[in-house]
């Protein structure tokens, strides 16, 4: 950061930032350099309040103020979605990373928003538990991080998303209420699923300060067998046949690119004798000569994909698609890169959610992405471009939203009123 | 009502199509729920999603509340009319619209009957995993306004895990569709927000749902107990030995009694059974099975047996599901609660319902989900005594307590509709209640659907869209503008 932008930063918000000093201490509150930007944006503030109530203090503060605020948690995903229309605090959990209770009895565990997804893991496992989620980067990703990306990898096939793991939440609005909805029991219906509202909502509704998780047992023992096809048609066979038979696999993913033939990785969790059962089933399900039993887990697949080395050269999107769209959607993908000259590889779940990265020229890049999206959308799915140079023109992260926009913004009006949180960062402007 | 309005809604739905004459009126003045009672003014039986729209665009127009209503079979009031409103009946929307086995989706109207969906998919051996115990008679549409779960929603979930898509007439009449058969539609979960949200934020017309296959084999135990104590021991100990069973239920003296005298189950009479399904591969499901038993035993149960046929399991829950039904037998009256506690606090609120009950003098049975600590005791009395349906009314008021001190719920599966209201606000704090409705005001700013149900203290919305109409209850001085 250079000078001139200092002295604007601390002339612009003297009198606020004392006041927000007076709060969380000295300490916590750090001028934002040029790692600070989100998407080329330079906010001006970073502060790093200890607790949920002063979060909900400055988060009312700064909005009685006017001014754009940006919820941090290990900024690992900070790149999703459209660049903010302003951002002028960045609001970090960095100090709120406690594990508040791990009720191993229970099953559950109420962690605050800022602890990563890591740490939570490694205190959960003591009690042989786990927080059922692959998410990308756990050492780094947080909490809050992860529920406001609604970020899931292979282990949703079994366990389900986000949505279906978290049982209540707090958090923080603009207004400062610090609010709490469902519980810390698995089952609940009292009042409306707040939970599962800012669940992906981007931070744009509210800031997490805590969530409460049902938690599901480490396996006893886990096998993984890769199974090779000689193009995409066969592989979504194959996806297709285990989906419909008797098989109680926790992941099924296949792996496309330009490069080489498709293969599909299957993961088993078990008993010795019911995963010694369920290989001899696998290898009737698929040609026996094409399944090879992999030494290692495959869970990194998808955060390889994410890890490129050029971001100036890549595009990174997230597509949904049925199941039984799977060889039309990788045929697509195929045809786009060649057209547009790219190299591209893509990582599909049986659930249907994909991750597709392409590497070329930005206005390739561009052209790729759009025609992909109508794709994907003509055929009832989506496609989110979660990463994307910053020398491609504009475009928008999220793609044609449905009749249901009105009331997402009628939404966004009654909790966030003056737009505070995140603005222009999601769907339709919100 | 205005003849010209009954006359409009008439117009919409044909004659046949619309119900107002007092006799018939009385079907619909309660659900399953049926110490609250309140006449509609007419109830509406539309057959398309235009038809509600239409029915909803008059309501919107003319300031009249709304209710949706599936089978009413709901136990907390949910469907209850509200006065002077109207009830919309989705029972003539009974179609199953697309089966869609690749993909495991099911697209249905409302007033399909859950225990439909896994007869229509069953074929293909796929089925529909909520099951609550009125699945043969009660609606989707119902189960999707309640978050309905049922027995095996340890293991499968609730309503909201198989509920990806949603078609929802809003309280203005405009269609909006939320998620889709695909996944993680970019935007608000709205239809996260809308299952549960007991009809309170508009009606459902169309459910995209997903199918599970059926698993390789389904295995039930049934274990007896000296007490609930022993019960709920084995229950942690399950659980604690990192299983996660398809189900787990527990059933007291009482309650096995009463089962035994309705549906002849062939229970053994101890003090708990405990009734455990797993489900999976052949071989996972025998090896972990040994494990139950091996638990079950070392716990003190005296009797196990394990269905061994499809005949004999459905037997073993038929007792089960029957249970609420069958308190008819040992009990003229009775109230069935619904509650929720962390699974490790069973004991000694359990405890706490025995000592309470033996206090009022009043008999409780007890049921539960016991694997994710649902409670469902069923407070048995009879009205010609003098005292003892406030005895009662009491001893359910105070079980409720007993489950948020235990840090719990109010309700796991019934909902809280008109019944359980009040004890929201002691369940959550004022401003997690301003935060709800809020969300409520985005949806419906006129609160017309389903008004005066969930919760505790009737607000009004600001900035109201069109001309500003002082609502009734504004007026009478009973609720602030929100």
């Amino acid at each position: 950061m250079d000078a001139a932008t200092k002295s604007e930063s601390s002339s612009l918000h003297s009198s606020l930032r004392y006041k927000i000093i007076a709060m969380v201490g000295n300490e916590n509150v750090h001028a934002a350099t040029a790692a600070d930007a989100i998407a080329g944006v330079q906010p001006k503030l970073v502060i790093e309040p200890g607790t949920g109530s002063e979060l909900a203090e400055v988060l009312r503060v700064a909005n009685e103020a006017g001014l754009a605020v940006i919820p941090r948690g290990g900024g690992t995903k900070l790149g999703w979605g459209n660049p903010p229309g302003r951002a002028d605090l960045i609001l970090s959990t960095a100090r709120m990373t406690e594990i508040i209770e791990h009720a191993w009895a229970d099953l559950t565990v109420s962690v605050e928003a800022g602890c990563t997804i890591q740490r939570l893991q490694e205190t959960l496992a003591q009690h042989g538990q786990r927080l059922a989620l692959d998410p990308l980067w756990p050492e780094k990703a947080t909490v809050g991080g992860v529920l406001s990306t609604n970020d899931s990898g292979a282990l949703r096939l079994r366990f389900g998303a986000l949505r279906d793991l978290i049982i209540g939440a707090t958090i923080a609005l603009p207004d400062g209420t610090l609010a709490s909805s469902g519980g810390k029991v698995v089952k609940n219906v009292a009042g409306y699923d707040l939970p599962k509202l800012v669940t992906g909502a981007l931070g744009t509704l509210g800031v997490i300060t805590r969530a409460v998780f049902r938690l599901h047992p480490l396996p006893r023992n886990t096998r993984s067998f890769s199974v090779f096809s000689a193009k995409a048609e066969e592989s979504q066979r194959f996806v297709l046949a285990v989906q419909d038979s008797k098989l109680a696999h926790t992941f099924l993913q296949s792996h496309f690119s330009d490069e080489a033939p498709p293969v599909s990785d299957i993961l088993f969790e078990g008993t010795e004798a019911g995963l010694a059962a369920q290989e001899s089933q696998l290898r009737s399900l698929a040609a026996p000569a094409n399944v090879m039993e992999s030494s290692t887990p495959t869970w990194a697949a998808r955060e390889e994909l994410c890890n490129f080395v050029d971001p100036n050269t890549t595009a990174v999107a997230k597509v949904s698609l049925l199941p039984g769209d799977l060889a039309r959607a990788m045929g697509e993908v195929e045809q786009a890169a060649k057209l547009h000259h790219l190299r591209w590889r893509a990582l599909v779940y049986a659930t249907g959610l994909g991750w597709v990265r392409l590497e070329g020229k930005p206005a390739a890049l561009r052209g790729a992405l759009q025609l992909l999206r109508v794709e994907m959308e003509s055929h009832g799915g989506s496609l989110v471009a979660l990463h994307r140079p910053e020398k491609m023109a504009e475009f928008d992260t999220w793609g044609s939203m449905g009749d249901a926009l009105p009331l997402m913004k009628a939404l966004k009006q009654r909790l966030d009123p003056k737009n505070t949180l995140n603005p222009g960062r999601f769907v339709g402007g919100i | 009502m205005e003849k010209r309005i009954l006359d409009e809604l008439r117009g919409i739905v044909g004659g046949r199509g619309l119900i107002s004459s007092p006799e018939e009126l009385h079907t619909y003045e309660c659900d399953g729920l049926t110490n609250f009672r309140v006449m509609p003014c007419a109830v509406l039986l539309p057959n398309s999603t235009e038809e509600v729209q239409e029915i909803i665009r008059i309501c919107h127009r003319e300031r009249i509340p709304f209710v949706a209503r599936g089978s009413g079979t709901g136990l907390s009031g949910g469907a209850l009319p509200v006065k002077n409103g109207i009830v919309i009946s989705l029972a003539r929307m009974n179609r199953i619209l697309e089966v869609d086995f690749p993909n495991a989706r099911v697209v249905v109207e409302p007033g399909v009957i859950n225990l439909d969906v896994t007869a229509r998919v069953a074929p293909q051996d796929y089925f529909y995993a909520p099951d609550p115990s009125s699945q043969s008679i009660c609606s989707i549409g119902g189960n999707v306004a309640e978050n309905s779960g049922g027995a095996h929603c340890l293991k499968y979930g609730f309503t909201t895990t198989h509920v990806l898509g949603l078609e929802v007439v809003l309280s203005d009449g405009s269609l909006v569709h939320f998620g889709g058969k695909t996944l993680d539609a970019p935007g608000y979960d709205l239809a996260g927000v809308f299952v549960g949200s007991e009809g309170t934020l508009g009606v459902a017309t169309k459910i995209i749902l997903r199918i599970v296959k059926r698993p390789e084999c389904i295995r039930t135990l049934l274990a007896a107990f000296p007490s609930t104590n022993e019960a709920g021991a084995a229950v942690s100990d399950i659980i604690g030995a990192g299983m996660l069973p398809a189900a787990i239920e527990m059933m007291d003296n009482l309650a096995i009694q009463a089962a035994e005298a309705a549906v002849h189950a062939n229970y053994p009479n101890c003090g708990a059974l405990l009734l455990v399904e797993l489900d999976g591969p052949v071989a996972e499901v025998e090896a972990l099975m040994t494990d139950v038993n091996e638990i079950c035993r070392s716990n003190g149960a005296s009797e196990i047996r394990v269905a061994q046929s499809d005949a004999e399991r459905a037997l073993v829950w038929k007792g089960r599901k029957s249970a609420f039904a069958a308190m008819g037998r040992i009990s003229p009256n009775y109230i069935v609660q619904d509650g929720v506690i962390p699974r490790t606090a069973l004991p000694r609120v359990l405890s706490e319902i025995t000592r309470l009950s033996e206090e009022a003098g009043v008999r409780v049975a007890n049921v539960f989900h016991a694997g994710d600590g649902n409670l469902h005791p069923l407070v048995l009395y009879d009205r010609r005594i003098a005292g003892q349906e406030a005895a009662a009314e009491g001893l359910s008021a105070r079980i409720l307590e007993l489950c948020i001190e235990a840090g719990g719920s109010i309700t796991g599966e019934h909902g809280v509709g008109e019944d359980k209201k009040k004890a929201m606000s002691k369940m959550f704090a004022e401003p997690d209640l301003a935060t709800m409705q809020r969300v409520r005001c985005a949806f419906d700013p006129l609160q017309l659907s389903n008004p005066t149900k969930v919760f505790p203290t009737p607000r009004l919305c600001g900035e109201k869209p069109g001309e500003y109409v002082a609502h009734a209850a504004e007026s009478a001085g009973i609720a602030e503008r929100y």
